[in-house]
């Protein structure tokens, strides 16, 4: 694997500009959703290894970054992850029942990948979208996007339109 | 409310567009700020207005910017866009709807406190904010009101995003220092207070989202002017949150002092169905349970009136609970969100939010005994005073208040067991 400064040099540039020349390690947060986008949606221990070779750290130290916060992920899933959130306020307006009915329909669990790979379906806290429940952010290699005031119906069309998007 | 001061793009739609937002006045504080006032009267307006923190722990602004030290340089300015307290979604409408305002607040209490560099570090949910917050910098950029030797003086400005990547506890200032430093996001002790040792161990300002979104106003108009709205004590407006149990969820904005019952039955429409409101958590999920008496559906919201009724303002993220709402069920929810967002530094919080959840699990599904309350009671207890940073003592409010104010809902479902 060649390392991510070779790879994508202006990227990399633009993410250290942002901070102090002598505080490099600030960096390392943007490098990891670099990482993770190269590599399809998880950082491997090859790509740790290379974001704390950037930044000045050991490899160690950047995986208690990626194991600290719940948008890095160490681990390969569906292409899509498809992140409900069913905290309280959510919860209230029908969150829960939301999930329990999309993951009949896809005939998993939550924490699951759908046999195709292509969707994971799982629970997160609060979106800061309470008003527009039930919500869910979509996660995949390149970023997030939000879905707002949502319903099993209009989830499956999205789902299958993806699928849709894979075959063709 | 006759004009809105911070959700300023629901009376000019098109506010986002830095030509449209400098038809309405846009960047002429900043100007004013940086070409007619020393740093010093920016912050002494500010402190007059009595502006106070809209995050959730409604410090003094101006008084925050004053005690950065002048021994210690760089300065730094840091926009807290953590929001992730459940039930707030208000810094969000500012930043997605009225991004100059905001960003122009950021700019002039850069001014204020002489800071050359300003951070927003928004939640790694916000990734579609922080592009286009990047984007919103570029045209201030290009407009000439960012960069070098701004207005023609020697005062010099940037400001970048930094995204997180999902941790409630960043929301923390110490623990968002932490995490900008490219660390785990867990809190520092306090003191030494940001102003003093904040980003890179530098002097920094932090403010919410919205506390900056008042500045320009407050400059423009005058502190005079802002105190017209709000309280003698707790002056301006605020954005409040509504969620939960009501027909019209939603950001209103206000002016503090504003009753619970006008936030939710006038603006919010009411209950849903035509329910009974049986109870109202005023911050989140760090609330304090407060039974929808009479006496609190007529209490002012503002930072005085609501801890009378044993509660805290906070963010003022209202979520109303009616009558279909077990307040068992209910803590169970906020203690998993508590467990999961525990960032693991200190052991009452780690632990204690890890037993809470397995006792509220037992007892919300109806296999708990009599005496698991007691157990859940005296755990919640016992955290209490004794974590390092405010997580851990969020993590009990509503347990403990659920257990005291709302004890037949725990009673109900131990004994529906015992009896079978």
């Amino acid at each position: 694997m060649s390392s991510l400064a070779e790879k994508y040099p202006d990227e990399v540039q633009a993410i250290l500009a942002k901070y102090p020349a002598d505080q490099k390690r600030s960096a390392v947060m943007a490098l990891l959703y670099l990482a993770q986008r190269d590599n399809g949606g998880y950082v491997t221990k090859a790509a740790m290894e290379d974001v704390g070779n950037i930044v000045g750290i050991t490899a160690n130290e950047v995986a208690g970054v990626v194991g600290f916060y719940s948008l890095y992920h160490d681990k390969p899933a569906g292409k899509y992850r498809l992140q409900v959130c069913t905290d309280v306020a959510c919860a209230l307006r029908g969150a829960v029942q939301f999930v329990e009915e999309l993951c009949d329909n896809l005939g998993i669990k939550t924490g699951e990948t759908t046999p195709d790979g292509l969707i994971t379906v799982e629970e997160v806290k609060c979106l800061a979208a309470c008003d527009h429940a039930p919500v869910f952010q979509v996660q995949t290699a390149d970023g997030l996007t939000y879905h707002q005031d949502m319903n099993v119906k209009a989830t499956l069309e999205l789902i299958e339109q993806w699928r849709k998007e894979e075959t063709s | 409310m006759a004009e809105y001061i911070l959700l300023r793009h629901r009376d000019i739609p098109n506010i986002k567009d830095i030509g449209v937002y400098q038809e309405h006045g846009g960047f002429e504080a900043f100007r004013k700020a940086v070409t007619e006032m020393a740093p010093g009267d920016v912050t002494a307006e500010v402190k007059k207005s009595g502006l106070r923190g809209r995050g959730g722990a409604g410090f003094p602004t101006g008084m925050k910017w004053a005690f950065m030290d002048n021994r210690n340089w760089p300065h730094y300015v840091i926009a807290n866009g953590d929001e992730s307290e459940p039930g707030t979604f208000k810094d969000r409408e500012i930043m997605e709807h009225n991004p100059f305002q905001f960003l122009e607040g950021v700019a002039i209490a850069s001014y204020a406190v002489g800071a050359n560099r300003a951070y927003v570090y928004l939640r790694g949910e916000f990734w579609h904010i922080a592009k286009w917050l990047d984007q919103k910098i570029a045209e201030m950029e290009a407009a000439g009101f960012l960069g070098d030797n701004l207005f023609g003086t020697d005062y010099s400005l940037r400001i970048y995003t930094h995204l997180g990547a999902g941790a409630y506890i960043c929301g923390e200032e110490t623990a968002l220092m932490e995490s900008l430093e490219g660390k785990r996001g867990q809190p520092r002790l306090r003191p030494p207070f940001p102003p003093s040792y904040g980003l890179y161990g530098k002097p920094t300002v932090i403010n919410n989202v919205e506390t900056l979104t008042n500045v320009p106003m407050i400059i423009a108009r005058g502190a005079d002017w802002y105190r017209t709205y709000g309280t003698e004590k707790s002056p301006g407006v605020k954005l409040f949150s509504l969620s939960g149990r009501v027909n019209k969820p939603g950001n209103y904005e206000l002016p503090l002092g504003t009753t619970f019952r006008e936030l939710i039955f006038e603006h919010g429409g009411g209950i849903i169905d035509g329910k009974k409101i049986k109870a109202i958590m005023p911050a989140g999920a760090s609330s304090s349970l407060l039974p929808a008496t009479d006496e609190v559906l007529d209490t002012p919201m503002d930072y005085e009136s609501v801890p009378k009724m044993g509660g805290m303002l906070g963010s003022a993220s209202v979520i109303v609970l009616d009558e279909t709402v077990s307040i068992a069920w209910l803590v169970k929810k906020t203690v998993n969100f508590f467990r999961h967002e525990s960032c693991g530094k200190c052991t009452p919080c780690r632990e204690g939010t890890y037993w809470m959840e397995r006792l509220t699990g037992r007892i919300a599904s109806g296999e708990g005994a009599l005496q698991d309350v007691e157990t859940l009671y005296s755990v919640a207890k016992q955290i209490q005073g004794k974590t390092f940073c405010p997580l851990g003592e969020f993590s009990t409010m509503a347990v403990v208040t659920g257990i005291e104010r709302f004890r037949e809902d725990f009673d109900a479902l131990v004994k529906a067991e015992a009896s079978e």
